[in-house]
């Protein structure tokens, strides 16, 4: 079923005049403002209560404007030594690069491969990488905790990276892409001129495939900046990611809602910068079938 | 889509001679022999250093713990204890009859069901309003996906606050309409509800997006034809949209039923204290996911624990296909692809 993504990239017609049917009326316009209101509200209403002291929150009706108090729950925040914020974001930058980084070179080299070089049991194993892509992350979790154990990275930021350096969807999608966007005659020439394989990925495949990894690094950033189950379960709370953070925050101090509140917007601003920095590239990303829930 | 896969990239048949250097007989000389070969060695081992690291990775980190979880299930397997006797099938007879372990999939059910049908109900009629030629498409489009952005943590965290049964925003529209305060966490249908709105916030936009890609697919004179005939604007969206719509509903249907029977995140955050795992004080809200990981790393039972994870796993599989099948029927045609 995951294959069902990208053929409906591959079915959609050239943007002539665009698709649409039909004018939109003022109706449609009022309820699709109703449906951004409702999709951005959340995030308003964390800023909302970010800025805001603990009094405020406790009164009806509930506050709806954003108010002076941001520092002080900031403040608050960083001198939490439960929480260990600043750390779990910087655990989070660092996981989340270093993850993005090995996910989309490998993802394309292998990508390559599999688009533009023959090789014995090329489809089979594409076949497997496809398979791998319907596996639940939950079904290893315990295998996997007990191998952390072994290694002996439990608590220790190395569990969080090292299983995720490579991703079947991501393979999946630099193939697919590749086998378009790539043209084997430019390959053909480079290999008259006497180019090596690894020289014909980086100089001629590496640039033809870039909007897809772009596309692929966002999404990877995104899933791992956000990642939680695993994270929870292998990391400790001295050494968290910033989501494991707000998960102490959040169960820990409940009765501090402007502090949570304040770490969560903190940790959401630069995704939702990203999103409105990349939005047309997600949207399309999102559109030809590029991310897998 | 198979053929997509195997889908040849140049045509069979020419593959020999590919990429070599043109053979020079006389002259060459060595230099240009040892050229070759190593020419001939760097096509042949390439592609397989290019695929080598996911599958090193993938093994260690992927194949290895899914056989072994099958493994340790068969095991009295605690993790403070070194010695692991086989147990054969015990654990997943204890299941059979573990009431707590048939309340998680009656609520993961529950929580699966009140999520996942409205959320593609709106995310149709939404992409359907988005499929028009329209104003600022592009902030209608972003603002829908912005959820995306936010983590289930954050998500969790904020909902929990608009659900709160004092000073919550919900609760207080409702006292507007003259309905008690509501405390969500409380009852099963309640947390279900709450849940839901969470999951459905997240992952709407995303399923509008979706399906409005596969709308532009369709081409316009379907809809010209059909307006000719006199079909409403109604008419057409059930007898043109929909049906053409089906090989994407499946795949959206997949997704979310993968996604909807490992939900974790959403109730454990949202309900609070330090055994927030229960999904409350009467496991009203906990899924078969933190069912899992209460025994995994509250009571270190790995064996029970690993069970339960695949027979969640087991029940993904069949409920994909159940899905899978409903899908086919809806409107009676098979599906393309």
């Amino acid at each position: 079923m995951v294959l069902a993504a990208p053929t409906v990239a591959r079915r959609r017609r050239p943007r002539e005049s665009g698709a649409e049917i039909g004018k939109a009326g003022p109706l449609v316009y009022v309820v699709l403002a109703l449906g951004a209101g409702l999709s951005v509200f959340p995030l308003y209403f964390m800023l909302v209560v970010a800025t805001r002291t603990n009094d405020a929150i406790g009164t009806l009706p509930p506050v709806l404007t954003p108010g002076g108090n941001l520092g002080a729950n900031v403040d608050r925040l960083l001198a939490n030594e439960d929480a260990h914020f600043l750390r779990g974001l910087a655990n989070s930058v660092i996981v989340s690069a270093v993850v993005t980084v090995s996910v989309v070179l490998f993802s394309s080299l292998a990508g390559f491969a599999f688009a533009k070089l023959r090789f014995r049991g090329r489809n089979a194993l594409l076949l497997v990488i496809v398979a791998t892509m319907a596996i639940p992350v939950q079904l290893g979790l315990i295998p996997l905790y007990i191998l952390m154990i072994k290694l002996g990275w439990v608590g220790d930021l190395k569990a969080v990276v090292v299983p995720f350096l490579v991703s079947g969807f991501g393979v999946f999608m630099m193939r697919q892409y590749a086998a378009q966007a790539v043209s084997d005659e430019l390959i053909e020439a480079a290999r008259v001129d006497g180019c090596s394989t690894l020289r014909i990925y980086w100089n001629v495949v590496l640039p033809a495939v870039r909007p897809a990894a772009a596309v692929l690094a966002l999404f990877t950033f995104m899933q791992t900046w956000n990642d939680f189950l695993w994270p929870y379960s292998v990391l400790t709370q001295e050494q968290p990611t910033v989501q494991l953070s707000l998960a102490t925050l959040s169960t820990g101090y409940y009765s501090d809602y402007a502090q949570i509140f304040a770490g969560t917007a903190l940790a959401t601003l630069p995704l939702l910068a990203v999103f409105v920095l990349f939005g047309r590239q997600i949207i399309g990303g999102i559109m030809e079938g590029a991310l897998k829930a | 889509m198979s053929t997509d896969v195997t889908t040849p990239v140049r045509p069979a048949g020419s593959p020999a001679g590919r990429g070599q250097p043109p053979r020079r007989a006389p002259v060459g000389a060595r230099r240009e022999r040892w050229r070759g070969r190593l020419g001939r060695a760097d096509l042949k081992l390439s592609p397989y250093l290019y695929v080598a690291p996911f599958f090193l990775l993938f093994g260690v980190f992927g194949l290895y713990p899914l056989v072994y979880t099958a493994w340790v299930s068969l095991h009295d397997w605690p993790l403070a204890s070194d010695e692991h006797p086989w147990s054969g099938l015990d654990n997943y007879a204890r299941l059979l009859t573990d009431p707590v372990f048939w309340n998680a999939l009656g609520n993961t059910v529950a929580i699966f069901l009140l999520s996942t049908v409205p959320q593609l109900t709106l995310a149709l009629v939404g992409a359907s309003l988005l499929n028009r030629r329209l104003r600022g498409r592009t902030f209608f489009r972003l603002s829908v996906i912005l959820p995306m952005a936010t983590s289930v943590a954050a998500v969790s965290i904020v909902f929990s606050q608009l659900f709160s049964r004092d000073f919550g925003l919900v609760n207080w529209l409702l006292a507007g309409v003259g309905v008690d305060p509501v405390e969500w966490q409380a009852s099963k249908w309640s947390s279900w509800s709450a849940i839901s709105v969470m999951v459905d916030w997240r992952w709407t936009g995303y399923n509008t997006l979706i399906y409005l890609a596969a709308m532009q697919a369709i081409p316009k004179d379907l809809y010209e034809a059909a307006a000719l005939d006199g079909a409403s604007a109604w008419k057409q969206f059930t007898r043109v949209t929909v049906p053409l719509l089906r090989p994407t509903i499946l795949f959206t249907v997949i997704v979310s039923t993968i996604g909807g029977f490992q939900l974790f995140t959403e109730p454990l955050l949202f309900n609070s204290g330090s055994s927030n795992y229960q999904g409350g004080s009467l496991r009203q809200s906990q899924t078969l996911a933190m069912y899992v990981w209460e025994n995994a790393f509250v009571k270190f039972d790995f064996g029970y624990a690993s069970a339960v994870a695949w027979v969640l796993f087991m029940i993904i599989l069949v409920a994909a296909a159940l899905n899978y099948l409903a899908v086919r029927r809806l409107g009676g045609t098979r599906v393309p692809d």
